[in-house]
């Protein structure tokens, strides 16, 4: 942000200080305009479009409840990797509590930054830890669930801890929607990683 | 007039500056190395189900298929009565099948080698050796390592078992 101070300032010299043209002058909006543009016009498009798309597709009562248990692909229960690292970067709103339920030796390798490891949705422990960990927390808390052992369809991890939090009250419960697996979706594509505990 | 219209460009370029450095440091942090394919096998030694010692130098000589798998893993499941039919099939050529389940722990999957009947040494994996590996991020994962001991091929996922036959029987092939 400094740096970008920095700039500021400097142009605002160069501006002063420059006896430009009109035509110098225009060219210079200009291009300041076109970056602008470049920079800000897809994000609103994709967030006109999303918002948009979730509107068409927003999900009846009936269909909400069968994919809370299922958590088909485009349900309201999943955010996407792009979307979270959104949340995440952002200086503003309410950040996730973002929990693994995945395999250690995967959490080992690589995790999100902050997320904290529950264990395995897919056995009574990890469960067990789950329910642990949550207690103490409001039913409105932001929770980010993830796994990425493996393909969406085959994890048996998200879903268990899903329908956990979701049986025991918690009302604003996400599962990060990884179609393929952890490298894959989220760190090859150079989204925060850390590595360790 | 004109110094408000220069606030607004100078706070547009600045926003447009700052949000291009943010994406673009957000995009290049790189991952775990991703492949280690034409290069040789990282060595690694460490003790099959039945406490014996599994090294994969001992090996050098064999086409070795390394299967990174898990007994939660349903493609890994699937593919584990094929790699005992391969290891059957192609023993005596030179094949040497071997598993590193990414399990938390050893009972599950004694129970899954006594169920599936596995014919091949089967060992718990470390985060060491899936990083040795370029990573280990999803199952199942597979590896097939030529006789020479370079890693002919990765696949990720569930693999398509014609093409791993003609890999194999290819890699067999070589002296």
């Amino acid at each position: 942000m400094l740096l970008c101070c920095g700039r500021i300032s400097a142009m605002v010299d160069l501006w002063k200080g420059t006896p430009m043209k009109s035509l110098v002058r225009f060219c210079f909006v200009v291009v300041v305009l076109a970056i602008f543009a470049a920079t800000f016009v897809p994000a609103g498009y994709a967030l006109a479009t999303g918002l948009a798309a979730s509107r068409s597709a927003a999900p009846s009562p009936q269909t909400e409840a069968q994919s809370a248990s299922e958590l088909a692909p485009g349900s309201a229960q999943l955010i996407n990797p792009e979307d979270l690292v959104n949340i995440l970067q952002s200086p503003k709103g309410e950040k996730p509590l973002v929990l693994n339920v995945g395999p250690h030796l995967l959490y080992m390798q690589a995790h999100i930054p902050g997320a904290e490891y529950i264990g395995a949705g897919s056995d009574s422990q990890g469960i067990e830890s789950l329910r642990r960990r949550v207690k103490p927390l409001a039913h409105k808390t932001f929770i980010v669930l993830y796994c990425g052992c493996c393909p969406w369809g085959h994890c048996p991890n998200v879903r268990p801890a899903y329908n956990e939090l979701h049986k025991e009250g918690f009302t604003n419960v996400k599962v990060l929607y990884i179609p393929n697996n952890l490298g894959a979706d989220w760190v090859y594509k150079g989204y925060p990683t850390i590595k360790g505990q | 007039m004109r110094k408000a219209a220069l606030i607004v460009v100078a706070i547009a370029l600045a926003v447009g500056i700052y949000e291009v450095g943010r994406r673009s440091s957000a995009h290049s942090k790189p991952g775990v190395r991703s492949s280690v394919v034409h290069s040789l096998a990282p060595d690694f030694s460490l003790q099959d189900l039945d406490g014996q010692p599994l090294q994969l130098a001992n090996y050098r000589g064999k086409v070795v298929l390394l299967d990174f798998w898990a007994t939660w893993c349903a493609p890994c499941r699937d593919e584990i009565p094929h790699f005992v039919a391969l290891q059957n099939q192609y023993r005596e050529p030179g094949l040497q099948v071997i598993g590193i389940s990414m399990d938390d722990g050893p009972k599950p999957v004694r129970e899954f080698y006594q169920q599936f009947k596995m014919n091949y040494p089967v060992a718990l994996g470390t985060e060491k050796l899936a990083e040795a590996y370029g990573g280990v991020l999803g199952l199942p994962v597979t590896f097939l390592i030529g006789r020479d001991g370079q890693v002919a091929a990765k696949y990720v996922g569930e693999v398509q078992m014609p093409v791993l036959e003609q890999e194999i029987k290819s890699l067999l092939q070589a002296k």
